[in-house]
């Protein structure tokens, strides 16, 4: 029995071309087609929990902002490998048991998101902080993908 | 009595901020119901809570700090967050409280006394 009606959550029109997330829209919409409605959200099974990911460079420093909502912090692991930036980690679902869930559209489970960064970064340096829900992820770049002045003698 | 929350979209009014409607999940416990919104970067100040016309509204307002440099990269939206409920009559309306930690907000409705089930004493 349906004890809620479900409507799909209607996606403000969104300007910026950034054609992943697009098409992670589109796919989503696409699961939530009547036939698949059947299966409840089962669109999570194929494309698991892809956080949203910004990436800012300055001179000295990349920063990956990532979104994760209501995680703990040792929940999250960050790591470096080969010029690529993978977040993973486990949201995990706090129940106590005699409970029924009426309406899942968050995904609970293990997730993984990578990204490769443009340039060479210092592994030993990077540092992260997790607040209001969002990861801020800072690489200092190596030594030589740093902007140099070269002087003219 | 079952049907805690219908969800409600506002076709007929006029909008002139743009929200984004974030992943929500709705659990019934013995007492009453357990709504949890994700609202990544929105603080315990941005979050505006108004119960009209039996309709729960929760607007999230995101509080970023500027990050330095340019960005090269953007999967996230910048609009503000906006979910809508419409509430079973069985929910004590007055009763309910909400928090937020690390951008989820779990908002906690109680069922109003009346509605929970009782044992009657044969006297």
């Amino acid at each position: 029995m349906d004890l809620i009606r479900y409507h799909a959550p209607d996606l403000a029109p969104w300007s910026a071309l950034d054609r992943w997330s697009n098409l992670r829209d589109e796919l989503n919409s696409f699961f939530e087609m009547p036939f698949w409605s059947s299966l409840g959200r089962a669109s999570q099974l194929f494309t698991g929990w892809s956080p949203a990911l910004d990436l800012y460079e300055s001179g000295d420093n990349l920063i990956a902002v990532i979104e994760l909502p209501g995680m703990r912090k040792e929940d999250i692991d960050i790591s470096l490998h080969d010029g690529t930036l993978t977040i993973s980690g486990e949201r995990r679902r706090e129940s106590t048991g005699g409970e029924k869930a009426q309406r899942t559209e968050r995904y609970v489970g293990t997730f993984r998101r990578s990204i490769a960064l443009p340039t060479r970064v210092d592994a030993g340096k990077v540092s992260a902080s997790y607040q209001d829900g969002i990861l801020e992820v800072a690489l200092p770049k190596a030594e030589e993908a740093k902007p140099k002045q070269i002087k003219v003698r | 009595m079952n049907t805690l929350t219908r969800e409600t979209r506002e076709t007929d009014r006029a909008q002139t901020e743009q929200f984004v409607t974030p992943p929500a999940g709705v659990t019934e416990t013995a007492d009453g119901y357990m709504i949890e919104i994700e609202m990544p970067g929105v603080k315990k100040d941005g979050l505006e809570i108004s119960f009209e016309n039996n309709e729960l509204t929760i607007i999230g307002r995101r509080s970023l700090s500027a990050v330095e440099g340019t960005l090269v990269h953007r999967e996230s939206r910048p609009e503000n967050f906006r979910r809508t409920f419409e509430l079973d009559p069985s929910i004590d309306a007055d009763k309910i409280s909400a928090k937020i930690e690390q951008g989820l907000v779990t908002l906690t409705l109680p069922k109003a006394e009346h509605v929970k089930p009782r044992k009657i004493t044969v006297s």
